[in-house]
């Protein structure tokens, strides 16, 4: 990557934005504005920085990482990286207790394959990097974050999203019949994956204390702060309220 | 007597949330829809000197790029929607590609050479300030208003950008805590005669403060989805309001709102950033018509981040002078707002909270907004007032025991009756009932039990605070718009936006209770252009449940004369005979002569005109003229404009008492005890009041003790884009039962009484907070929102380099 720095003090960050930054960008000093001009100038590579104490160079470092999520974006960043996201295969999953065959890329991740692929869009994508858990669902029972598996590497395991806890009647679970009692969700976006964690937490531990819950659910943020108002679904649906 | 008003329900999009099925704007997809992504600017701050996208534009499957070149320019101060020429700050979008995949979106974006001129950059408006400073943009540093703002979250017009500077001595003055003499500022007022107020003072309180801004970090990002049809744009946008985009959204695309459809049934979260329509949707709606394809441009975490809008934080002065009575005789307050690029700072609203909490008899503000290489800023649930409570109780503290008394009898002394003023203009509210909120969060919390008990229990210090939350939370003037079917249904038309405040249905049960409708024969429709929406104020400022009660209630009236009119045209009499009641109209004196709801909209669409909605009021807007048009025929259409009398601001304001235990070894606060009262009039939905009471209650602990931007001041970059490093509140950090409460006496200006209360939830809570922490530590002030762990401990152990010299980018 073509990385020329003329002002010693572009260096750092010139550096920064390059090395971690997919786009390819060049710095010219506020001195040479003209294109032409910037390469017909004597240039250096800068591999030195006279500025750079170790104390920065570790906040840069730190810093490049954010740099780089800001061009491109990181979203589906595993499935971009060779381009095309890698040989699409058909495989067989089973979500929701059904088999679904579709085509994969090995690059791809549950989250994905469950909105865009199966249409199940219940499965929110909140941040895609195993934050906020508004991806949620249960892989052989237990809470995954579906931003956060490949869908390859779940073929032989049975998948539960948000489209598939109520009963096949229509009878929602206990846990969704409890939210609804309590007003839980606010915004809404982040309560399937409130369900899921939920569901596996009563599962598990039929009767939880608040303080459990809160620990079994403290993997799914909720940005309008309805904390509470989960929490003591949790315990309504355990019949520990009424 | 109140059949709906005051009494839970369940609104009708809760259960679609609880199993997934509602749809947010990134759920839908179209037949042929296309994906676009942004490049985003790497640096703080430059120049944009060449773009060079052959190699990107040549791959298989990308369908075109869209800069700035594309849409009408946008003049600084404005914040277009891709930088033309000048980059402000990182994450900034340049332009967007768009491909028959995200993947080769994403790729292409990758083969695109951008050439840039770098420009200097700042990150602190006191630097900025200073002689020398670095301007964030070309023209200057300060935003300069020319015109009266609009209403928060609106774009601001009327503005321009100057290069101000301080003298050296101002700088290192308001560093040092004292007034900054000889500061230029561009907003300023003053009430009273403030160096008398300041000579009756027995005792004088004087202090910096600094709050840090931060992203709204709303966890749907701002995807949004356009295509079009027939000269039609049909948008799925993510907005916190609904037909109050209609005109914005209209023009950015170049259209006539008639041909707008806006689709915005469910939004995951807002909190601010979300009101109006944001610039980046004119990239969605435009690109989409230039390819004729439906076209998706989704935004990641990290772009959400960047262009999803943070707070505004201020480096600021108080001093404060508390006569010996305990009434405050005078204020002096400074403010310096950190802008972000986009320059807008809550200063005049954080002066507007010092006014309510305390009544001062004098008061002067001086103001100014300093652009920064930032992120950009708006409103955040509760903006200036919030961030101005969490730093201004321990203060107040402060000054009670200056002169020896209590500091909730303090906060009483100086509170806000319905007789009260708020603001530099001293406008009326129209009512006010603080003390006795005051009174019963007293009670309930215990405030003198807990005054009573020991202090310290090993490392472990308790603190005792107690804070006031405020927010003016109403508006007038808007449209409502009811119709009663042939079915004898109440379909309740409503253009307010679905933030999950859930006071779009609230909002409804006014039109239900005034029509005397049980709530089962009642549809609420709403969330798309094409459901025949009226004109509605935007879902911000807690406006929501004054604002649209009202409308629909003088939209059931407008459906009760009409009732009326109808019954007494076919069942003689005049119409001051009829009543209503069990879903039917009849005589008063003769009960069994009347029609029901479904006779009576039949016999409306027979007649016509006013009755089946073919006729309208002359002083409706055009949206909801275009709304009844749509309906005409189809029923008895009620539609009014609010034009109930009154003045004054109708005020939402919360008292908190909180109790925490402190480790004096780890610095780690634990609640024990939060309590809240609200002055919000009548409560209308008591579930939804808790949602609100707890929710903001998290965003208050957030503000107190974790949220805050972080950028470094060498490289401009940004350290804590993603939520784990700029911590929202999880389950763990706020393991509390709020215990909550409202006065619940009636607002006069509203028929239903209800006030809103959303943003004070917040500021009630953070200013509760941080008067326990301060109150743990002998009553230290730490002049800081948040004030974290690790400014505990730095203080604890006799090092205060962390909340010094009012650092807005403090490690």
């Amino acid at each position: 990557m073509l990385v020329r720095c003329i002002s010693q003090d572009l260096i750092l960050t010139s550096h920064l934005a390059y090395d971690a930054e997919p786009t390819r960008v060049r710095v010219l000093s506020p001195r040479n504005t003209d294109r032409h001009a910037f390469h017909n100038k004597k240039t250096e590579h800068c591999s030195v920085n006279l500025q750079l104490t170790r104390r920065r160079f570790i906040k840069g470092v730190i810093f490049s990482g954010a740099a780089a999520t800001s061009g491109a974006g990181v979203y589906l960043a595993a499935n971009a990286q060779s381009g095309n996201g890698g040989m699409e295969r058909l495989i067989s999953l089973t979500i929701n207790g059904r088999t679904r065959r579709v085509d994969v890329p090995p690059t791809e991740t549950l989250a994905n394959t469950l909105r865009y692929r199966l249409n199940l869009t219940g499965t929110k994508i909140g941040c895609n990097r195993g934050e906020c858990g508004a991806c949620t669902v249960l892989i052989d029972g237990v809470p995954n974050y579906a931003c956060s598996v490949l869908t390859h590497n779940i073929k032989a395991k049975q998948v539960l999203s948000i489209e598939g806890v109520k009963a096949d009647d229509g009878t929602l679970h206990a846990v969704q019949q409890a939210f609804i009692a309590e007003n839980a969700p606010q915004c809404g976006f982040c309560t399937p994956g409130q369900v899921m964690s939920a569901v596996a937490l009563l599962a598990n531990n039929p009767r939880p204390t608040k303080a459990e819950a809160a620990q079994a659910m403290s993997g799914n943020l909720c940005r309008c702060g309805a904390y509470e108002h989960y929490l003591n679904g949790v315990l309504r649906a355990s019949g520990q309220i009424a | 007597m109140s059949t709906h008003i005051g009494f839970d329900f369940t609104p009708p999009d809760v259960p679609g949330k609880v199993t997934g099925e509602i749809k947010y704007a990134e759920d839908y997809k179209r037949e042929g829809m296309v994906f676009a992504r942004l490049l985003t600017s790497p640096l703080p701050s430059g120049r944009v000197v060449g773009i060079d996208a052959t190699e990107a534009l040549r791959m298989d499957g990308v369908l075109g790029i869209f800069t700035a070149d594309d849409l009408p320019p946008v003049a600084p101060p404005g914040n277009p929607a891709l930088a033309s020429e000048y980059v402000s700050f990182v994450g900034q979008p340049i332009l967007a590609v768009a491909a028959i995949t995200e993947e080769i979106a994403e790729s292409a974006i990758e083969k695109i050479r951008v050439d840039f001129e770098r420009r200097p950059f700042v990150v602190d408006p006191l630097e900025s300030l200073s002689p020398g400073g670095a301007n964030a943009y070309p023209e200057g540093n300060t935003l300069v208003r020319t015109q009266e703002e609009g209403p928060e979250g609106t774009p601001i017009r009327g503005a321009e950008i100057r290069d101000i500077k301080w003298p050296q001595s101002a700088i290192d003055a308001l560093r040092a805590g004292k007034e900054p003499a000889g500061g230029e500022f561009t907003t300023e007022w003053t009430f009273g005669d403030l160096d008398a107020g300041f000579a009756e003072a027995a005792a004088i309180v004087e202090e910096p403060f600094v709050t840090i801004g931060y992203p709204h970090h709303s966890l749907e990002s701002r995807t949004c989805m356009a295509y079009w049809e027939n000269g039609k744009c049909y948008f799925h946008g993510s907005s916190q309001s609904q037909s109050a985009n209609d005109n914005g959204l209209a023009r950015m695309l170049d259209i006539d709102p008639a041909n707008l459809i806006f689709i915005n049934e469910a939004t995951g979260g807002g909190f601010g950033s979300k009101i109006g329509p944001y610039p980046y949707m004119a990239i969605s709606g435009n690109f989409a018509k230039r390819l004729n394809r439906p076209l998706q441009l989704r935004i990641t975490r990290e772009q959400e981040f960047y262009i999803g809008s943070a707070r505004s934080g201020m480096q600021g002065w108080i001093r404060m002078g508390v006569k010996e009575n305990g009434k405050v005789s005078a204020i002096d307050l400074v403010v310096v707002n950190d802008g972000g690029m986009t320059g807008a700072g809550s200063g005049n609203s954080s002066a507007q909270h010092v006014t309510v909490a305390y009544q001062p008899e004098n008061m002067r503000f001086r103001g100014i907004s300093v652009y920064t290489n930032t992120t950009p800023r708006g409103a955040q649930r509760g903006p200036g007032q919030n961030e101005m409570a969490a730093v201004l109780a321990p203060i107040a503290d402060k000054a009670a025991k200056a002169i020896g008394m209590d500091r909730v009898a303090f906060r009483r002394i100086n509170a806000i009756d319905s007789g009260g003023f708020q603001g530099g203009g001293q406008g009326p509210v129209t009512s006010a009932f603080v003390r006795e909120a005051l009174d019963q969060g007293m009670r309930t919390f215990g405030w003198a039990e807990k005054n009573a008990l020991a202090k310290q229990n090993g490392s472990k210090v308790r603190g005792l605070g107690v804070g006031i939350g405020y927010h003016g939370a109403g508006g007038r003037g808007y449209d409502g718009l009811v119709r009663i079917g042939p079915d004898g249904r109440l379909y309740i038309h409503s253009g307010v936006g679905n933030l999950g405040t859930y006071s779009y249905a609230g909002t409804c049960r006014a039109a239900a209770e005034a029509l005397q409708v049980p709530w089962e024969r009642c549809e609420i429709l709403r969330g798309r252009t094409d459901n025949h929406l009226p004109h509605s104020s935007g879902q911000g400022g807690s406006n929501t449940i004054f604002t649209h009660t009202r409308t629909n209630w003088v939209a059931a009236q407008d459906a009760i004369t009409k009732l009326k009119e109808i019954a007494a045209q076919d069942l003689g009499g005049a119409p001051e005979d009829y009543t209503i009641g069990d879903e039917r109209v009849f005589a008063s004196a003769e009960p069994g002569r009347g029609l029901t709801y479904a006779q009576a909209a039949a016999r409306a669409i027979e007649l016509g005109g006013k009755f089946s909605g073919e006729e309208y009021p002359d002083d409706i807007n055009p949206i909801t003229q275009r709304a009844v048009q749509g309906l005409a025929g189809s029923g008895l259409i009620g539609v009014a404009k609010d034009n109930i009398p009154g003045e004054g601001q109708p005020p939402g304001i919360l008292v908190g008492f909180c109790e925490i235990e402190l480790d004096k070894d780890t610095g780690k606060i634990e609640i024990l005890d939060y309590t809240a009262i609200a002055d919000c009039g009548t409560v209308v939905h008591p579930k939804n009041f808790e949602n609100a009471m707890r929710g903001g209650a998290v965003w208050g602990v957030g503000l107190a003790a974790f949220e805050r931007h972080v950028y470094d001041p060498q490289n401009g970059l940004p350290a804590n884009t993603g939520l784990y490093q700029s911590k929202p509140p999880t389950y763990l950090d706020v393991n509390v039962e709020t215990k909550m409460g409202a006065v619940n006496i009636p607002d006069p200006q509203n028929p239903t009484g209800g006030r809103g209360i959303g943003e004070p939830t917040q500021g009630a809570a953070a200013a509760a907070l941080a008067s326990a922490i301060s109150d743990a530590l002998d009553g230290h002030v730490f002049n800081t929102a948040p004030t974290t762990t690790d400014m505990i401990i730095n203080h604890l152990a006799g090092n205060d380099y962390s909340t010094k010299y009012l650092k807005t980018n403090t490690f």
